[in-house]
């Protein structure tokens, strides 16, 4: 309780500063003051254009999100137990990891047209490697002495598969799930600022251009807003997905 | 060097190895060897076990007590040689046996009785026989009522309860310890000992248990192999004349075991000491 009053007391702070600041020690084109961003974000909710534009934003965040880590998973297990191929595929894998996704962008207009396909796909990219490669961690961290002791339980590949590859892997999996939902939002916020007619980016590319810094930082707080309710929600489902790890801190791993 | 190794497991019944060599009783090791790359990690190992028997393995850290069980289990086959389990030689994954290491490896996602059913669940039995299952064995090894919490829950003594009954869970005859308890305070390691003596005992099974621990070694044996260091290969088996169904608790006054523990050492100790250099 007090951890939150206090946090409420910085927030409030913080505020106070910025209001009083503006006009007095910085012009108010530059930094606008909450009072206006406040003004405008209201306006915004009211009038429902920020219910549009984040809805489509979550739309190709979200999409992206599922797309981007249900085939990272899928690889990740396969080769995760396929060691050869893995190792047969590791330059070109880490020759696709190391560039920077959003570069793809352009390729992905030229591709896909500037309509949602090319978000989806841009934000599905840029999720799939962190979740595969987190997968993939999992899978070979499963205990080769473990799999021997299934093996003699009369375990079949199909067995080990279901009962610990898996299962140990979801750890990792929600690991990389976690990190993902910035990156899926840069990808989402990043395509439709590069070409789009709606969207937070649109949002924000659109208020910045007409020098609205109420709007800019109005539409960042949406987007603040809209990342917030989506980690929650991974953890939401995490908690669900891994039950025996309600007291246990989790670990965070970044690659 | 040609080397001979066969590690004999032990038959169900005596008269399944009838002929002309009656001890060959349960699982043998034939002149076993086994090499990884230019290493040579055991060889030409001669060892019968018989049926029912607990037989203890010590010796000098990588002599390759592990490699034996491995061979056992059928996780992978010996260079040279042949092990034999019930006169067949051992293919992989020997499902006769029951393989229990150092670390439980319960799986943490699993309540206690969810990772005393993975080997039921792979036997496929249906759902009321696995719960019926389930509570005999949390009864046997005395985890009644704990069914239902997850392995991070419990202490390290319960985590082997749980490990031993997942063990015991699909019935192997055979059962293969490798420093199971190695982990484990002294007062717990002498419960669990008493247990797996109680168990094997009462469910006839046959045990091939590593240690580092001498006292163990004996407390535990019927027999006990002294390995020497790498490549190893079984110097001597102690014969241990202490009783089948004998009190694990009071075993520090009883003048056998004392001679033996103290006989063991004197075997063990010039391998344990060139250890050091």
């Amino acid at each position: 309780m007090k951890m939150i009053l206090g946090r409420f007391a910085i927030l409030a702070a913080i505020l106070g500063f910025w209001e009083f600041a503006s006009g007095r020690f910085m012009e108010p084109y530059l930094i606008s003051t909450p009072s206006k961003i406040m003004t405008t974000f209201w306006a915004w909710l009211m009038d429902g254009r920020i219910f549009f534009h984040a809805g489509i934003t979550a739309l190709e965040a979200v999409a992206g999100f599922i797309l981007g880590a249900a085939v990272g998973m899928t690889l990740g297990i396969l080769l995760g137990r396929a060691e050869k191929l893995a190792e047969l595929l590791n330059p070109f894998i880490m020759g696709f990891y190391s560039i920077p996704k959003i570069a793809l962008a352009p390729l992905f207009i030229i591709w896909f047209g500037i309509g949602l396909e090319m978000k989806i796909l841009l934000t599905a990219t840029i999720v799939f490697f962190l979740v595969f490669l987190n997968t993939y961690t999992g899978v070979r961290s499963v205990s080769p002495e473990l799999v021997n002791i299934l093996r003699l339980m009369g375990a079949n590949e199909r067995h080990v598969l279901r009962k610990v590859v898996v299962p140990s892997a979801i750890v990792w999996v929600f690991t990389g799930l976690r990190l993902s939902v910035p990156y899926a939002m840069i990808g989402a916020i990043v395509g439709e600022m590069i070409a789009a007619n709606r969207g937070l980016g649109y949002l924000l590319s659109h208020a910045s251009a007409q020098f609205n810094t109420a709007g800019v930082f109005a539409a960042l707080f949406a987007i603040i807003t809209l990342s917030v309710l989506m980690n929650t929600a991974v953890g939401i489902v995490a908690k669900y997905a891994m039950p025996w790890e309600k007291a246990q801190k989790k670990r965070e791993v970044s690659i | 060097m040609r080397a001979v190794g066969r590690i004999c497991g032990q038959l169900a019944t005596v008269k399944a190895c009838s002929g002309a060599d009656p001890i060959r009783v349960g699982r043998s090791y034939e002149g076993v060897g086994k090499s990884f790359g230019a290493l040579k990690a055991v060889t030409d190992i001669n060892l019968i076990v018989n049926e029912g028997e607990f037989i203890t393995l010590v010796g000098p850290s990588g002599c390759g007590k592990s490699t034996l069980l491995n061979m056992a289990a059928g996780i992978f086959a010996p260079t040279e040689g042949k092990v034999f389990y019930r006169g067949a030689p051992v293919s992989a994954f020997n499902r006769k046996v029951g393989y229990m290491t150092q670390s439980d490896h319960l799986l943490h996602w699993r309540t206690v009785a969810g990772n005393i059913a993975v080997p039921l669940e792979i036997a496929g039995m249906t759902k009321a026989q696995i719960r019926e299952r389930i509570a005999e064995l949390l009864d046997l090894v005395g985890l009644r009522g704990f069914g239902d919490n997850y392995p991070n829950e419990l202490s390290g003594g319960m985590r082997k309860r749980c490990a031993l009954a997942r063990l015991l869970a699909y019935d192997p005859e055979t059962l293969l310890f490798d420093e199971p308890f190695a982990a484990l305070d002294a007062q717990l390691r002498l419960k669990m000992q008493v247990e797996v003596r109680r168990i094997a005992t009462q469910l006839r099974k046959s045990i091939l248990f590593v240690t580092h621990d001498l006292d163990e070694a004996v407390a535990l044996a019927d027999r006990c192999a002294i390995f020497t260091s790498r490549p190893g290969t079984i110097r001597e088996v102690l014969d241990i004349p202490l009783p089948r169904d004998r009190d694990l608790f009071h075993l520090r006054h009883n003048q056998h075991y004392i001679d033996l523990t103290a006989r063991l050492w004197d075997e063990m100790a010039p391998a344990i000491s060139a250890e050091e250099h």
